[in-house]
């Protein structure tokens, strides 16, 4: 058994960006804290791994778009080595006919009409204006309803404050829509059906809807709601890969004197009467400490490390009850050389492509999953990242990563039959673009959400720990009583995307629960 | 709860049940009027209500509570389940004992009271006021358990009052008297197992006797031929909400609102608002309603469910409770004119900080006389100790008859 200092002595479970930003908030304010990891690298979901000799690619998250500029400035990320490899890239509307749109800030380019041009700049206005008051949000501790509280009754002030200082129209027009689906929205400004699709995408990505479920415009403006010094929504491409993102935040946290193990993964949380003591790794070491925070998803934090018998009755239903079935894949492609896609000149492969060429589209793709099927025609989200950054392959060669939706958590038949079928598929849509590509595909990994689960550690493979509806946002997020990081567990604490205010890579949560420890 | 089982239950066609006592209820129903308990019918009275409160107080009262809610608790972690469900601990309840208990919701407001029998090493059976098995199952998550809801496999009759032992020695269960309450046994009898256990809800020497539906009808039958000469009658739930009141036990959708039906939350009441906190053990590091419990505790009762005794002879049904200088300090709960402590008794729920014993209160008694309203406030006290206390509630063996 190690003995630590027990005396203010803090386990992080979980060396994901969130887990990372947390200890290192902690240690800077003085706190000796431990962060130990299952996983033989840092970074969770923010991370780079070789997929295929010589080719490395982001894992998980595979674009930089929310990380916290605070957090970025307090933790001196760039002295610790983070920069972009490219930033600001455009989004690409594939046509299916090779007529694509290209979309950067609130310029739309290609075959529309000069009504979207101008309409598509009305929508980034309110869309960007929407975000902002969202984005206010994420560096606070949510606010309880009813606690009597002074401070709660601030926070809640300031967000009523927040909406009226919208103004009238905007105002109107932000509760109108902040809950409703994003088919509707879109149907209103635009007539494009490419360019419908493309905005679609921001509305379901990584979340279990389709842009006519509800709540999918709610995704668009979290996406768009980083607190960031760029536009809204703007997207990066780190040097090295998501992984750089972790690997700087790891380096800021040892500068503060965290001590980060990699490898142990933590068997479960310790409790000694009503307190949680610490934690017990794998191999069956005892680790003490005065409070464990959690990285790790809600379900996997209460029902699996600690045990939902640990917990209220109550609690542990609420937990069983949220919401957690990822339903997007990632495809990896090792590539001999780029392909070429149809319309597209070799240097715009460097930008965000969007498969999704109507509304119609992505609503058919979600409809299979909505039963247990894969989407006959996915819509995917892809980066060549090493059109930017030649590390990540040999040289002349290149990486292909996209986010694939949809593909459910549990496929009927299981993934075992499914998988390579399902990478048949995306591979089939994908020639349809760029006839060459899979000639020049040397290998080809597909993530499914179980894989996704497996590999990441979390509930359901959904990337954000967790539905991020408006129904589990804020005080609700992951459940009350558990939303201000603290838990009705005495001793155990949350700070991963299953906490306000999410994923995303912002850590705008693992700075949130050091703030709502250090105020202990 | 196994689902086939569930399809087997054709409960919904049925609006209630006939008990498996029916055709012995029915002959003895000298009213014929009936009421409805859980899924079952009931008998309010069967000949008339003083009666038969007299014979559970003076000789042997008989009463049908085969409606009760019975859940089946068992499976390697029926222990440490039971312990996180209930306020008390259920750890202390050996094989062969049976414990009162009451659960919580996460805000440590009362769900249900009821009775733990633990029926042999880690098998239990729950018997609840209210249908818990959503609850039970609610609270499952976790453990290595399985809930059965057992109602419809067990009949069940209450036999209370001085001459009970007496009538069941008779009737062939020897070592009977050595039951000492909470305990229970189970005896051979007509080619089945009769479980007997020194339990009731009168607050006297009684017993509680379950037995499988097929022999409800014959345990009926012999334990009335028994008892024929120890003043043996049927117990109508008229007479019995005497028997209870008088005994100081609490009644869920009576004295308080269970947490599951309340609407507005306030409306619920803690174990410590009724009186309860015995049963709470803070010693147990996890139980539902814990974390809230600790915090009332610290912050003090909204609450107290109290006893009073009040002056006059006038039945205090439903009224406002005041301090010796009138103002509100709660309300009345259940109320009796109580026949052997001869006294207008009740039990009322009282604001805090009200409700110490011994306090002086009044009780706005509006009642009538040939038709015409009249209202009377009564001064009236809290008291500690229960209405009818009897030492034979204790004494092993009981008395011969």
């Amino acid at each position: 058994m190690t003995s630590l200092n027990k005396l203010n002595h803090i386990v992080i479970i979980g060396a994901g960006h969130n887990g990372l930003v947390c200890a290192a908030y902690l240690a800077k304010a003085g706190k000796k804290v431990t962060v130990i990891e299952a996983a033989s690298q840092v970074g969770g979901a923010a991370a780079t791994r070789e997929f295929a000799p010589g080719f490395r690619v982001s894992s998980c998250a595979h674009l930089l778009t929310m990380l916290d500029k605070d957090i970025s400035r307090d933790l001196q990320l760039e002295s610790h080595g983070l920069s972009m490899a490219r930033k600001n890239l455009s989004t690409i509307a594939l046509g299916q006919d090779g007529e694509h749109l290209v979309v950067s800030g609130d310029q739309v380019d290609g075959k529309v009409s000069s009504a979207d041009q101008v309409a598509f700049k009305e929508y980034r206005r309110f869309m960007s204006r929407f975000a902002k008051v969202i984005g206010k949000l994420h560096n606070r501790i949510p606010p309880r309803f009813a606690s009597g509280n002074r401070s709660d009754l601030i926070q809640l002030g300031k967000l009523a404050l927040d909406i009226r200082l919208l103004g009238r129209d905007d105002m109107r027009e932000f509760l109108r829509i902040a809950g409703i689906n994003i088919y509707d929205v879109l149907q209103e400004n635009f007539n494009s059906d490419l360019l419908k699709g493309a905005l679609a995408m921001d509305g379901v990505l990584g979340a279990f809807s389709g842009p006519r479920s509800n709540n999918s415009v709610f995704t668009a403006l979290h996406r768009l709601s980083g607190n960031t010094s760029d536009p809204a929504g703007s997207l990066s491409l780190p040097r090295g890969g998501m992984g750089a993102v972790s690997d700087a935040l790891a380096s800021a946290a040892r500068k503060h004197g965290v001590q980060i193990r990699t490898s142990c993964p933590v068997a479960r949380i310790t409790m000694e009467g009503d307190r949680v003591v610490g934690v017990e790794l794998a191999n069956g070491e005892q680790v003490l400490a005065d409070a464990v925070v959690s990285n790790a998803d809600p379900k996997t934090t209460f029902l699996g490390l600690l045990g939902a018998r640990n917990l209220e009755a109550g609690f542990a239903q609420k937990i069983k009850n949220t919401r957690a079935k990822g339903n997007a894949a990632k495809l990896h492609l090792a590539l001999s050389g780029l392909p070429e896609f149809t319309g597209l000149r070799a240097e715009q492969l460097g930008e965000r492509l969007v498969i999704a060429p109507d509304l119609h589209y992505i609503e058919k793709a979600f409809n299979h999953c909505k039963y247990g099927e894969y989407s006959a025609r996915p819509a995917l989200e892809i980066v060549f990242p090493s059109v930017s950054d030649a590390s990540l392959a040999p040289a002349g060669h290149h990486v292909m990563s996209a986010i694939v939706q949809y593909a459910p958590h549990e496929l009927k038949g299981g993934w075992a039959a499914g998988k390579s079928a399902f990478t048949d598929v995306v591979l089939d849509l994908l020639e349809q673009y760029a006839p060459d590509i899979r000639s020049k595909a040397v290998m080809a990994e597909m993530l499914t959400p179980l894989d996704i689960e497996r590999e990441f550690r979390m509930t359901g493979g959904h990337w954000h720990h967790g539905e991020l509806s408006l129904d589990q946002f804020l005080m609700l997020r992951p459940v009350p009583g558990a939303a201000q990081y603290a838990t009705p567990v005495n001793g155990l604490y949350l700070c991963g995307a299953g906490s306000h205010p999410g994923g995303g890579v912002m850590g705008s949560a693992g700075r949130n629960a050091a703030k709502a420890l250090l105020a202990r | 709860m196994k689902t086939n089982e569930l399809k087997a239950r054709d409960h919904f066609h049925h609006h209630v049940y006939p008990s498996p006592f029916h055709s012995r209820q029915a002959q003895a129903n000298k009213q014929n009027v009936w009421s409805r308990w859980a899924d079952y019918l009931s008998v309010p009275t069967y000949y008339d209500t003083s009666l038969e409160y007299f014979s559970a107080r003076n000789s042997c009262g008989v009463f049908d509570l085969t409606p009760m809610v019975k859940h089946r608790v068992s499976g390697p972690d029926a222990l440490a389940y039971l312990n996180r469900l209930v306020t008390r601990d259920v750890s202390k309840l050996k094989a062969g004992r049976v414990g009162y208990a009451v659960w919580c919701n996460d805000e440590g407001q009362v769900i249900d009271d009821g009775t733990i029998f633990h029926l042999s090493p880690g098998v239990y059976r729950v018997c609840s006021q209210e249908h818990q098995i959503d609850w039970f199952m609610t609270s499952a998550l976790g453990f290595d358990v399985e809930i059965v809801d057992e109602t419809h496999d067990v009949a069940g009759l209450a036999v209370q009052g001085p001459t009970s032992c007496a009538i069941l020695k008779k009737m062939g269960l020897q070592g009977v008297e050595n039951l000492t309450p909470f305990g229970m046994q189970s005896f051979a009898f007509e080619g089945t197992q009769l479980g007997v256990s020194r339990t009731g809800y009168t607050g006297d020497l009684g017993y509680e006797l379950w037995i499988d539906p097929e022999h409800a009808e014959v345990l009926w039958d012999r334990l009335f031929e028994a008892g024929k000469f120890h003043g043996i009658r049927p117990l109508g739930s008229e007479a019995l909400e005497m028997l209870r009141i008088e005994a100081g036990f609490i009644l869920a959708g009576v004295d308080f609102l269970p947490a599951q039906h309340a609407v507005r939350p306030t409306h619920t009441r803690s174990p410590l608002e009724l009186g309860l906190a015995w049963l709470v053990d803070f010693k147990k590091p996890v139980f539902t309603g814990r974390r809230a419990l600790l915090a009332e505790q610290k912050r003090g009762s909204r609450y107290a469910l109290v006893k009073l005794d009040i002056d006059g002879n006038k039945v205090a049904h439903d009224s406002y409770v005041y301090t010796r200088d009138k103002t509100f300090a709660g309300t009345i709960t259940s109320a009796m004119w109580s026949p052997s402590a001869k006294a207008s008794i009740a039990l009322a729920s009282l604001e805090a900080p009200h409700g110490k014993p011994g306090e002086e209160l009044l009780v706005e008694i509006y009642y009538q006389r040939e038709l015409k309203w009249n209202r009377v406030m009564a001064p009236c006290r809290v008291v500690e100790s229960v209405f009818w206390d009897p030492p034979r509630k204790r004494l092993t063996p009981p008395a011969d008859f």
